[in-house]
């Protein structure tokens, strides 16, 4: 509520709050005015709110999607670069591709900063969330895949065995043409 | 970092020219068949010629003063050299009927005004003129048996006098005219004996020969054409019986000299035939050669041994009891016995006549006395280098701080930054003076102390003359110097030989205290089954510690891969009767040797009848003698090559050394090849037998190169590659998993260098990532020969320009440096080729994979960069062998190329990539540190400044 105030309320210097929620008399000092009815007004405000609050819910929802879909755009644009990069080691090609891997998983560090102004009991972020993480991860076995291909990934056995030392000989023998 | 030595090996005979004004010089001619002349102040070489090995130097001399005359390849080639600069004035090639003793002989003999030279080679007598060597005359000595002595030229007379021996017993003189070669006369006279050949000229007309039985003096006189003889008894002459006596001949006027094995008697002829003992020494004694040192007076030098030094005398020749100079030199004992001495004389300021010597002492070097007291020494042995190994300096000791023998922290900075300055080309020439001079003082490289990169070592090397050398790698002195006692001729050893150098002990993990030490192999006598001699010697001192004759001969020597307690490497000798001796002959050399006994084999190769055999041990020798060190052998397996078709000529091993980073070959597209890397694989080539001659002689058809690669435990032939049309010389180098071997092709008329490289096919399964990143695979269990390994093998040819004298291959210490070959070049350069140019997977067009591997795209022949000389434009005459050592820096090989001269230097195949270089300069990367810093700190309080004044604004 105070979050939501806030990002509204920009702007304003200041605001007097005229509606009153409270329901109790007794939280105040000073009696209710006569021929004021607490409930009808509780009433009537509670379904303006009520509205209120659906819009916003509404709005943050709509908003969480479009922030979990944001990486999709990234991950096009990578897939690009990477493609312009080549699948030569040199400069340009090995730090589009560590970039490549350091976004998604900064991203996927920052998961809950990032859906934290839409977070409310009412909105559902499970959704966008998961598919926030899902494109970073695409991101990061785009990345991966480019380090693959470059050969930066020991896949192959010849990572294995490059410095593998020789075998022992059980044998020896020495000799050749007598002195 | 390189230097480079010249030598001219032992001198056979010397000439002194030092009658004009200008510099005096002496000319040699050495057992290698160079002919140099040397400064006579400090022994160094004006100029130097190699004849080559077939070229034999029979006779020096000078002639009007300006030439030197050289009768070489057994009297065949006269030339003629310009004195002061070693340019060939002319050369003349003298032929005649038959093979014959040449002589040349060089007296004022002047025909025509024309100085003529008179030469008697191949039966033939020649008059040549001094100009231009052409042959003014020439006379034929056809009778078969004739074996011509000496040619003699009474001075001031117009004939000549040839005397020979015919038959072997029979006297033989021709009196020549000198003018026109006409023959005046000619006598002969039979004796009863046989000639023994030689015979000493004692003066004009007498010479003094000995029989057969090495008993009867002949003294035989042919004054005025007729032959007069005299026959006394060597008996006669000596009271106790000498032995067989050999004539050394001083050509001295009346005297000559009958060595013994005892003594050397000196005899002089009186009158008619009658002999005279005029001395006997038990010493070793060397005659000179007369020398005339006044109108018709002879002065001769005789030297002898005394304890530690050694006595020069010169004595004239008509008066035996007097000396005209005796001197006594300390000599340094290590240089064994005088061998020769050559004199020459000069006029002292009061008119008298002092002398110098030339000495060539038994370790081949070559000393100048004069004046009691050696002015120079050459260490000429050195020429003829057998064999060397290295060995590790010793480690800076506690007590000597570096920063002692280095500078101060102030004198180290001051230092770079006048490095500096001379970089940046501020320097005064009085700072570059300055940085010279540093650079010259600073002893970093030839300290006595191993250090961190492992350049410093000592290069150990064994010379013929069985003397060993210790050098410093990093200016190339000499250490220390040992002529071996053991090998020295005695009583038990009338014949010794040196053989081969192994290393004996390497200090290493227990025995870090232990110096270093060498075993050297010789043999009493030039056959195959002369009896044994070993000898130890400590690295660091050059002491001979221990000595051992054998009761057996040496066949092979087989340093195994197995050490004591004491890091004394187990050899196994192995001696004529295929016995198999283990030394040391210690219980634990037994003990450590027990365990691996059943996997010790060995193989011999008979390149005389083509069979190669392959033995295991058996168990303790069956002879009556009980040796628990000794062991019989059996016989595995052979390898016969038929003898009509296939004649061994080259074989090759891996070094014992070498050091293999990785079993594994990567290739394109992130393949893998398992190489075949077994260190008991053996190159064999063969030619055929018809082909085995020089080049050219057979054609194309009828010459072959087969090329083996045997396992030498089980035998097996694991490779066989015949080239058609190709014969030898080969050289060979087998390397990791890889041999390249050189050759000529006579269909191409090019020489040809292969390279075949081999595989392990067996090994090639092993592509799984997961079993091979869990460890679940069997690359590194050891492997047994009997396991009969699938091996595939790569092979490709490429033709080269130069023939080669040496092939080595770059050895570093880990193996993980790329490998260059290292190619001693006819021209006695050596010159670094790139293995990837010899890499059978090249192909014309190698695929985009394949260049970013490295493969170079096939061409047919190999280039020659003319940058990677690693000699530059020195030469190492008479190239031998090329020797890598591994430094302790991966990247650096240790270069030492010997043969006359030597050379060592530092290569690098891959550049210093683990290293600086000397000359980065330390001030200027630490100025610019400092200037980075700084201008950090400056930037950061402008800027904190400009936003202070933003937040203001």
């Amino acid at each position: 509520m105070e979050k939501g105030k806030g990002i509204m309320g920009s702007g304003r210097r200041w605001a007097v709050d005229f509606s009153d929620n409270s329901t109790a008399p007794s939280s105040r000092d000073i009696p209710d005015p006569p021929g004021f009815a607490r409930a009808s007004v509780d009433q009537d405000d509670s379904t303006v709110s009520r509205q209120k609050k659906d819009a916003e819910s509404n709005w943050k929802t709509q908003k969480a999607w479009e922030v979990a879909q944001a990486p999709f755009k990234n991950l096009l644009m990578m897939g690009f670069m990477m493609w312009m990069a080549g699948n030569t080691v040199h400069l340009f090609s090995i730090g589009i591709t560590f970039s490549a891997l350091w976004q998604p998983i900064s991203a996927l560090q920052g998961v809950g900063k990032v859906f934290e102004p839409y977070k409310d009991n009412k909105v559902d972020l499970l959704g966008p969330k998961l598919l926030f993480i899902a494109l970073n991860l695409g991101g990061l076995a785009l990345g991966v895949w480019k380090l693959n291909t470059l050969g930066l990934l020991p896949t192959h056995a010849s990572d294995w065995v490059s410095s593998l030392p020789p075998a022992q000989e059980v044998e020896y023998s020495g000799g050749g043409i007598p002195l | 970092m390189d230097w480079h030595q010249q030598y001219i090996g032992k001198v056979k005979q010397a000439v002194f020219h030092t009658h004009k004004t200008g510099r005096k010089r002496v000319v040699a001619s050495t057992e290698q068949n160079i002919i140099a002349t040397l400064d006579l102040r400090r022994g160094e070489i004006f100029w130097r010629h190699v004849l080559g090995p077939n070229d034999v130097v029979d006779g020096i001399d000078i002639a009007l003063g300006k030439y030197v005359i050289t009768l070489s390849s057994g009297g065949s080639i006269l030339r003629a050299w310009n004195l002061p600069d070693g340019q060939m004035v002319w050369e003349s090639s003298l032929h005649g009927p038959k093979h014959s003793k040449p002589l040349l002989l060089t007296r004022n003999l002047i025909i025509e005004k024309d100085n003529v030279l008179i030469v008697f080679s191949n039966g033939r007598l020649n008059a040549v003129s001094c100009i231009d060597g052409e042959v003014l005359w020439k006379k034929d000595f056809e009778e078969e048996s004739l074996e011509v002595q000496q040619v003699i030229q009474p001075p001031g007379s117009g004939f000549i006098y040839v005397v020979g021996f015919a038959a072997s017993s029979q006297f033989e003189m021709y009196k020549i005219n000198a003018k026109n070669g006409e023959l005046l006369k000619h006598e002969s006279t039979a004796f009863s004996g046989r000639f023994t050949g030689e015979v000493s000229l004692v003066s004009s007309e007498t010479v003094v020969a000995l029989d057969s039985t090495g008993s009867i003096l002949l003294t035989i006189s042919f004054h005025n054409g007729k032959i007069s003889s005299q026959q006394t008894p060597v008996s006669n002459l000596l009271e106790d019986s000498p032995g067989l006596a050999v004539i050394i001949h001083p050509s001295v006027t009346g005297i000559f000299a009958i060595k013994t094995d005892a003594a050397t008697i000196f005899i002089r002829v009186i009158g008619e035939g009658k002999l005279e003992v005029v001395e006997k020494t038990n010493h070793e004694t060397v005659v000179s050669d007369a020398l005339s040192i006044s109108e018709g007076q002879q002065a001769f030098a005789l030297v002898q041994h005394a304890g530690s030094s050694i006595h020069l005398t010169v004595k004239p020749a008509h008066d035996w009891d007097s000396n005209l100079l005796k001197e006594s030199i300390k000599m340094d004992q290590q240089r064994g016995f005088v061998h020769k001495v050559f004199i020459n004389n000069y006029i002292r300021t009061d008119r008298s006549h002092g002398f110098r010597a030339l000495i060539v002492m038994e370790d081949h070097s070559l000393l100048l006395l004069q004046q009691g007291a050696i002015v120079w020494s050459r260490e000429d042995g050195l020429a003829s280098i057998i064999d060397v190994t290295t060995s590790e300096l010793p480690v800076e000791k506690a007590g000597v701080s570096v920063a002692k023998v280095e500078l101060n922290l102030f004198e180290w900075l001051k230092g770079h930054v006048l490095k500096l300055k001379g970089t940046l080309m501020l320097a005064t020439p009085e700072d570059i003076a300055a940085i010279q001079h540093m650079r010259l003082k600073s002893s970093e490289k030839s300290k006595m102390t191993r250090d961190h990169n492992g350049f410093r070592k000592l290069l150990i090397a064994l010379t013929r003359a069985g003397k060993l050398f210790a050098l410093h790698t990093g200016d190339g002195r000499i250490v220390w110097s040992h002529l071996l006692q053991s090998l020295h001729k005695s009583e038990s050893c009338r014949q010794p030989i040196v053989l081969n150098l192994y290393q004996w002990l390497v200090p290493h993990h227990h025995a870090l205290d232990e110096n270093p030490s060498v075993l050297v192999v010789g043999r009493c006598g030039p056959s195959s089954d002369a009896l044994g001699v070993l000898s130890l010697v400590d690295s660091y001192t050059g002491k001979e510690f221990s000595s051992l004759s054998l009761v057996h001969s040496v066949a092979q020597v087989i340093p195994l891969p197995y050490t004591d307690s004491t890091e004394q490497r187990l050899h196994l000798l192995i001696d004529a009767d295929k016995h198999a001796h283990l030394y040391p002959k210690t219980p634990e050399a037994i003990d450590s040797f027990q365990s691996e006994f059943s996997n010790v084999y060995w193989y011999s190769v008979d390149d005389d009848n083509g069979i190669i055999k392959g033995y295991a041990l058996k168990t303790k020798c069956s002879s009556n003698v009980a040796d628990e060190f000794c062991f019989d052998s059996r016989e595995l397996w052979s390898i016969v090559l038929p003898s009509e078709s296939e004649k061994i000529i080259t074989t090759a091993t891996r070094k014992l050394n070498e050091a293999v980073h990785t079993q594994a070959k990567l290739i394109a597209d992130q393949d893998v090849m398992y190489k075949y890397i077994s260190s008991n694989l053996l190159f064999v080539a063969t030619v055929a037998p018809k082909a085995s001659g020089e080049i050219g002689s057979v054609t194309p058809e009828e010459s072959w190169l087969v090329v083996y690669l045997i396992d030498t435990v089980t035998g097996r032939v694991l490779h066989r590659m015949t080239h058609h049309g190709s014969q030898g010389p080969v050289q060979a180098v087998l390397s990791e998993n890889w041999v390249v071997y050189h050759y000529f092709n006579l269909r191409a008329h090019r020489y040809e260098m292969s390279v075949i490289e081999i595989y392990d096919q067996s090994r090639a399964d092993n592509k799984d990532v997961w079993k091979l990143v869990v460890g679940n695979h069997n690359l590194t269990s050891p492997v047994s020969s009997y396991s009969r390994a699938e091996v595939i093998t790569k092979s490709q040819s490429y033709f080269f320009t130069h023939s080669l004298k040496a092939i080595a291959v770059t050895l570093t210490v880990k193996g993980i440096t790329s490998k260059q070959l290292l190619i001693g070049t006819i021209g006695d350069q050596v010159l670094a080729l790139d293995k990837r140019f010899l890499d059978p997977r090249r192909s014309v067009n190698p695929t985009q994979a394949e260049r970013e591997e490295g493969i170079i795209p096939l061409t047919d022949s190999l280039p020659i960069i003319p940058q990677s000389y690693i000699t530059h434009s020195l030469r190492v005459e008479g190239l031998q062998s090329i020797i890598t050592v591994a430094a302790k820096l991966e990247s650096t090989t240790l270069v030492f190329a010997h043969g006359l001269d030597l050379f060592f230097t530092h290569y690098a195949p891959s550049r210093t990539y683990d290293s600086l270089t000397e000359d980065f300069s330390y001030a200027l990367l630490l100025i610019t540190i400092v200037a980075l810093v700084a201008a950090i700190f400056v930037t950061w309080i402008l800027s904190q400044r400009k936003e202070l004044q933003d937040r203001w604004r």
